[in-house]
């Protein structure tokens, strides 16, 4: 479903050296894929480059997604496809309410797949479906997009978005950073139960302590921007017991 | 230029042109005014405070008394400016007259005295006698020294002690802009009395495109206690002036919210003045200018604190296109017995275009020394994350960029209290940036 192939990327409109050095990485539909590394390794680059963050600049390589280069790409046309980035700091958006901006994006999708829009009443239905999933409040939904929202209120409503948006390659960029256990759990229940066959998703994350609830089929571990080591689930368990630093002084040892 | 206006008003006064109506001590107090404005003359950049707006596009054409429209305006005319209820008491003057086939003052709520300044004079002598022109001072003020002059019509409201009145009154302003170079000086007075509660809506509206001009004064007194949230709508034709005092004066314990709301002319300028003279009063000023094309609009705010323990909160958001022209002055001048003042003043702006403006001047006077004061400017575009993010949620750049710039107006559209009022410059706002 995902095919990347010698992926470089560094800071848009800068000579600095690059963050991504030769990203491989193949998903296919049904699986989960954690994506891990110390701060610095490019992770979260990988996954900003993936939605077609304009701040990052692809340098080498290619990221197909079914057959569609998703490089060619603009953000808003990336997200028509399928793809979709829960936030690691989800922007806050006062005076745009939640619900109105669920809205225009669910209908932005629609109109590009050529299907009618839905009107408010009909949305509504939709959203209300969804917010259980992520045990919140109705009212949340009148509030303006993430303004005032606690940590965890913001990375349940990226879930949220996920969920009414239905993306086929969900990327979420280190979304257990800064919540409580109780909040990684509602996550990681709502990234569970709206796993599909025909979708797949890529869990950046720092720690292991995610994947105990979202269990990857694969874990990869990036180091300076590159995949230094790929494996099962069991692969995180056994960074967790030896810490970063293996992976790194293999690295060391192989160059 | 100034020899004209002092013509005009000795035929104005001379042919009666409704100077008839009103107290003995009006025909002294408007000879002063219009001498006050010979020896004021209109202001020039060298003036301060009128440092980034040229009148000279007002002082340089002639501009006639607006005589009674040419042609009736139906009530069919005013659809696209009404909104609300059509139970809210309504005042609507045509080219600066009195209409009462337009106006709606039956059913009135209990506490509420509506009515007009030429009326007033007769049914309301005490009320004009003890506030009007004494809150608004001509001697400083050569445009407030004018309207004084050749005030002629206006709305008078009267909310009565511990009255707490639901329903705006909405007073609507219409140019027929049939005729270039008209002027009209509407004179408004609001009291609101000891606790009581009312929200006046005070609209400024064109049925066609014309350069005439409006000098508008309103005068608002706050009692004891009182809450009076008046909001100001200038949509002027996009060829007119505008030029708006609102000053207001207010007793202790009360609150009083403003908000400007400002699309229309080619050159406005709007003053808000207020002053905090009893304890514990408060005001909070908010104001949303949006211009395009080569539209200049001005605020200046002044709020005194002059009484110990009194609070300010403003908000002033302006979105700029084009190569339009932006100016806000906030003055928040804190005297030395005004101890515990607790002021905050916040500017931003948002400019859509390369070729657009602001100058943007908040200004801290402050004279006590337990004070608690805040203010701050902005200038900025759109936000590049938040344009990435909702992009990345599938929404084109247009919408976007509609959305963000909508939102940046809305943030202060909230602050609005009566919800109808806000829904209606809410959809007017989103109208403007969506297509």
């Amino acid at each position: 479903m995902l095919i990347i192939k010698d992926l470089h990327a560094r800071v848009a409109g800068t000579e600095d050296r690059e963050i991504l050095k030769g990203i491989d990485l193949t998903v296919n539909a049904g699986e989960v894929h954690a994506v891990m590394g110390p701060n610095g390794s490019g992770k979260s680059t990988l996954a900003q480059v993936l939605a077609g963050n304009p701040a990052y600049e692809v340098t080498g390589g290619s990221a197909v997604l079914d057959g569609q280069d998703l490089l060619e790409m603009d953000p808003e046309v990336r997200a028509q496809t399928g793809v979709f980035m829960a936030f690691q700091y989800p922007v806050e958006i006062p005076g745009v309410s939640n619900a109105y901006f669920l809205r225009t994006a669910y209908n932005e999708i629609r109109k590009s797949k050529g299907l009618e829009e839905v009107d408010p009443l009909e949305f509504l239905d939709i959203m209300e479906e969804q917010l259980a999933l992520v045990d919140m409040d109705p009212a949340m939904l009148e509030r303006s997009v993430n303004a005032g929202f606690s940590g965890g209120e913001k990375k349940r409503n990226e879930i949220l978005q996920m969920a009414v948006l239905r993306p086929r390659l969900s990327i979420l960029d280190e979304t257990d950073s800064g919540l409580d256990i109780d909040a990684l759990r509602i996550v990681a229940e709502g990234v569970n139960k709206l796993k599909r066959p025909d979708s797949a998703t890529i869990v950046v994350t720092h720690y292991q302590r995610l994947l105990n609830y979202i269990v990857p089929d694969f874990v990869h571990v990036l180091s300076a921007g590159r995949i230094v080591k790929s494996g099962g689930k069991e692969l995180a368990l056994e960074l967790e017991a030896k810490g970063y630093e293996w992976v790194e002084q293999k690295e060391e040892a192989l160059a | 230029m100034t020899r004209t206006y002092v013509d005009d008003f000795a035929a104005f006064t001379a042919n009666g042109g409704g100077v008839a109506e009103g107290p003995e001590w009006l025909p002294s107090l408007r000879h002063s005014a219009i001498e006050r404005f010979s020896e004021l003359g209109f202001p020039t950049r060298k003036n301060e405070d009128w440092h980034f707006t040229s009148v000279a596009p007002i002082a340089e054409r002639e501009f006639q008394l607006a005589p009674p429209a040419p042609r009736r305006v139906e009530a069919a005319d005013l659809v696209p400016f009404s909104f609300g209820h059509p139970e809210w008491p309504r005042l609507v003057f045509v080219d600066g007259r009195f209409d009462a086939e337009l106006s709606s003052t039956k059913n009135l709520p209990r506490g509420l005295f509506v009515t007009n300044l030429k009326r007033a004079w007769r049914e309301a002598g005490v009320l004009l006698e003890q506030h009007l022109t004494k809150v608004a001072a001509f001697e400083n003020d050569a445009f407030t020294a004018l309207n004084t002059a050749f005030m002629n019509d206006g709305a008078v409201v009267h909310v009565a002690p511990d009255a707490e009145i639901e329903a705006p009154v909405h007073v609507m302003f219409v140019s027929t802009g049939l005729t270039d170079s008209l002027v009209t000086y509407p004179r408004n007075l609001v009291v609101a009395e000891r606790n009581s509660k009312a929200t006046v809506l005070e609209s400024y509206v064109s049925l066609a495109d014309a350069a005439y001009l409006t000098n508008t004064v309103s005068e608002l007194v706050l009692r004891t206690g009182a809450t009076l949230e008046h909001i100001k709508l200038q949509r002027e034709s996009e060829k007119a002036f505008h030029v708006g005092n609102v000053q207001v004066t207010q007793e202790r314990d009360s609150h009083m919210l403003s908000f400007s709301f400002a699309t229309g002319a080619a050159l406005s300028r709007t003053n808000v003045h207020t002053s905090l003279a009893g304890e514990g009063c408060g005001a909070t000023l908010d104001g949303l200018y949006m211009v395009d094309g080569e539209q200049h609009v001005d605020h200046q705010t002044l709020v005194e604190h002059i009484e110990p323990n009194t609070f300010s909160r403003e908000l002033y958001k302006g979105i700029l296109d084009g190569a339009s022209h932006g100016v806000f002055n906030g003055r928040v001048y804190v005297h030395a017995k005004a101890q515990k003042t607790d002021g905050k003043q916040q500017n931003n702006n948002l400019l859509l275009s390369e070729r657009a403006q602001i100058d943007t001047k908040p200004q801290l006077e402050i004279f006590a020394d337990d004070v608690r004061c805040t203010h701050g400017a902005t200038v900025g575009r759109l936000d590049d994350v938040a344009l990435f993010y909702m992009k990345s949620r599938g929404i084109s750049a247009e919408r976007a960029r509609e959305l963000l710039t909508y939102a940046f107006a809305a943030d202060v559209l909230e602050k609005i209290d009566v919800r109808a009022i806000r829904d209606e410059l809410e959809e007017q706002t989103l109208n403007r940036f969506t297509k």
